[in-house]
């Protein structure tokens, strides 16, 4: 199929985002909600089903609901209650999961993300409600029984459920990317998607560019890492857009993606679909949220990625790149801004922390914030390399490495016992310059004639025998100058 | 109120339920009759009164989020028909290809 074929269609995709939320204890029982343990052991008579037992909620599963509520642009709703959703499986012990139904906890918001010419488009939120995650089934384990491990049995979730707006793969990657920096600005979930705890469904339809008619729409489950949901999306546009140029019926199924084979299939037909006879949960009170308390909550906010990205742009000056890229993730944006408590050079600290830094703590597998007993010297290299001291490379390369290596050691000190001082003596310069030019007659004729490309040659044969010692931008310049006195 | 066994038959399979031809004749008469006490009831005008759900006024009634351990591994599968030291086994849920 051709690309002119796909460009006469929409892609229209809605995405259910369900996020674990990080607290002690499961959402309605007090039985540890963390990750692991063995088999069984977070478990409660609550949350294994034993009849008779009632459910309690967690007051941190509300505030922290209420909080991305406030961090969507959502209406919080006051009046909630909980729902029963009836469906049978084993690892949903009670025969029915403890859901939101007709009154979420938060509605109509939006979310905004950044396209691809770098405007900007708001995403509108629907709704985000609380319940229950089921347990854990395994059926590989044992040839004649399925095993079930009820720990994640009654972990809180937030389903935060957008309208139909996303528009393409890029699109549905970068709001699933911005829900996921919400939820670790705010602190309530890991955003870990390997490990299930942030998970995404994606439902999907074509429609004809220009009609307001929508296809039937599919609905991927499980989609794991952003990059299957983008390829997830890209395989069912190819797929629907094919069936509807060919005359045939989409038809309204749940789908699985395959991320081996990257092909989606069908797991439930319209026909099978659950019948989930919602209704109120008679066990749980309803819940009034006090104007008060929701008001305390939105003050507790910490500073979103968005406004940090705008206090960047004005108080530092960096681009809207390097903004980004340091509030992509809130550790590093307050490594960063602890940085600059020592530095005047915004920019440059901002390309240190992006770069070579986040490099060694990626090397060492932990965060920035092993490099916060050093921030005073990382300063001092910042400032040697700003006034031209020392090469940038020579830096990264020698020095940042040499300060990690020995504790408490003066970056002067060091600077020198590594002879890294950037020789200004204009003499030795000329004559490292004056060697790798005469090496080459037939280079500095090729450049007479109009062939700039033989200048990176000679720059790198000098760095070279300098071994990094010399600045780039005085070695360029003493270069041209003999160049040009040659001719 | 009339019914058909189809609905029988969609009503047990919701439940998870097995029913016998035999059981399905009794079945269907037992759910016309409740159907139709039923239809009985929504003969009232019932327009501006609010649904009953809660049997008591309480609201906001909420836990702090600390953890309390009341049950071991072995307490929480004392109860299941099936299981081995640490698992609930069931049957088969899905074939594996």
């Amino acid at each position: 199929m051709t690309e002119k074929v796909l460009a006469k269609y929409d892609l229209v995709i809605g995405l259910e985002i369900h996020a674990q939320l990080l607290t002690k204890t499961k959402i309605f029982s007090s039985d540890s909600a963390s990750f692991g343990g063995d088999p069984n052991d977070h478990t409660s008579i609550i949350s294994v089903g034993l009849p008779g037992t009632l459910p309690k909620v967690n007051e941190k599963v509300v505030a922290y609901a209420v909080k991305m509520g406030w961090a969507t642009n959502c209406t919080i709703n006051k009046h909630n209650r909980f729902d029963r959703k009836n469906y049978f499986y084993a690892d949903l012990p009670k025969g029915y999961q403890i859901t939101q139904d007709e009154l979420p906890i938060c509605q109509k918001g939006f979310i905004t993300i950044q396209v691809k010419d770098n405007s900007e488009k708001n995403i509108r939120i629907n709704r985000i409600h609380m319940e229950e995650d089921a347990g854990k089934s395994m059926h590989d384990r044992d040839d004649k029984y399925s095993l079930i491990d009820l720990n994640r049995a009654g972990v809180p979730l937030i389903e935060i459920v957008s309208e139909p707006d996303l528009r393409s793969a890029e699109e549905a990657a970068a709001y699933v990317t911005e829900v996921r920096k919400l939820v670790r600005y705010l602190d309530i979930c890991d955003g870990n998607m390997e490990e299930g705890s942030l998970r995404c469904d994606a439902n999907i339809s074509v429609k004809l560019k220009g009609t307001d008619e929508y296809g039937a729409r599919c609905e991927v489950k499980n989609l794991n890492s952003i990059r299957n949901l983008q390829r997830a999306v890209n395989y069912e546009f190819k797929r629907q857009v094919k069936l509807v140029e060919k005359g045939e019926r989409i038809e309204q199924n749940t789908l699985n993606f395959n991320a081996s084979t990257g092909v989606t299939t069908v797991l439930r037909s319209k026909e099978m679909a659950n019948d989930y006879r919602y209704f109120p949960e008679p066990d749980l009170p309803p819940l009034d949220l006090a104007e008060e308390w929701i008001q305390k909550l939105k003050a507790e906010l910490p500073e979103l990625p968005e406004q940090r990205v705008k206090r960047y742009l004005k108080d530092f000056e960096l681009s809207h790149y390097n903004a980004s890229l340091l509030t992509a993730d809130r550790g590093v944006a307050d490594f960063f801004e602890e940085l600059v408590l020592y530095t005047p050079y915004y920019k440059s600290a901002a390309n240190w922390v992006t770069g070579p830094l986040q490099s060694y703590a990626n090397e060492k597998g932990k965060d920035l914030s092993i490099l916060r007993s050093s921030l005073k010297p990382i300063s001092d290299i910042i400032k040697l390399v700003e006034e031209l001291k020392i090469n940038y490379t020579a830096a990264v390369q020698q020095l940042f490495p040499a300060l990690m290596a020995k504790e408490n050691q003066s970056i002067p000190q060091l600077v020198h016992d590594l002879n890294l001082f950037i020789d200004t003596d204009d003499d030795e310069l000329t004559g490292f310059i004056d060697e790798v030019v005469s090496r080459y007659p037939e280079k500095v004729m090729e450049y007479h004639k109009g062939k700039k490309g033989v200048l990176g040659l000679f720059m790198g044969d000098i760095m070279k025998i300098s071994k990094g010692k010399i600045d780039p931008k005085s070695a360029n310049k003493l270069l041209l100058e003999k160049l040009k006195s040659l001719k | 109120m009339k019914l058909d066994y189809q609905t029988i038959e969609r009503m047990a399979h919701l439940a998870r339920l097995e029913v016998s031809e035999v059981e399905k004749v009794s079945l269907l008469k037992d759910m016309e009759n409740i159907l139709s006490f039923m239809e009985k009831l929504n003969e009232l005008d019932t327009s501006g009164v609010e649904p009953l759900i809660y049997l008591n006024d309480e609201v906001n009634v909420l836990r702090d989020d600390v953890e309390k351990n009341d049950i071991c591994p072995a307490e929480a599968l004392k109860n299941a028909p099936l299981h081995d030291d640490v698992y609930f086994k069931v049957a088969k849920v899905i074939e594996r290809n």
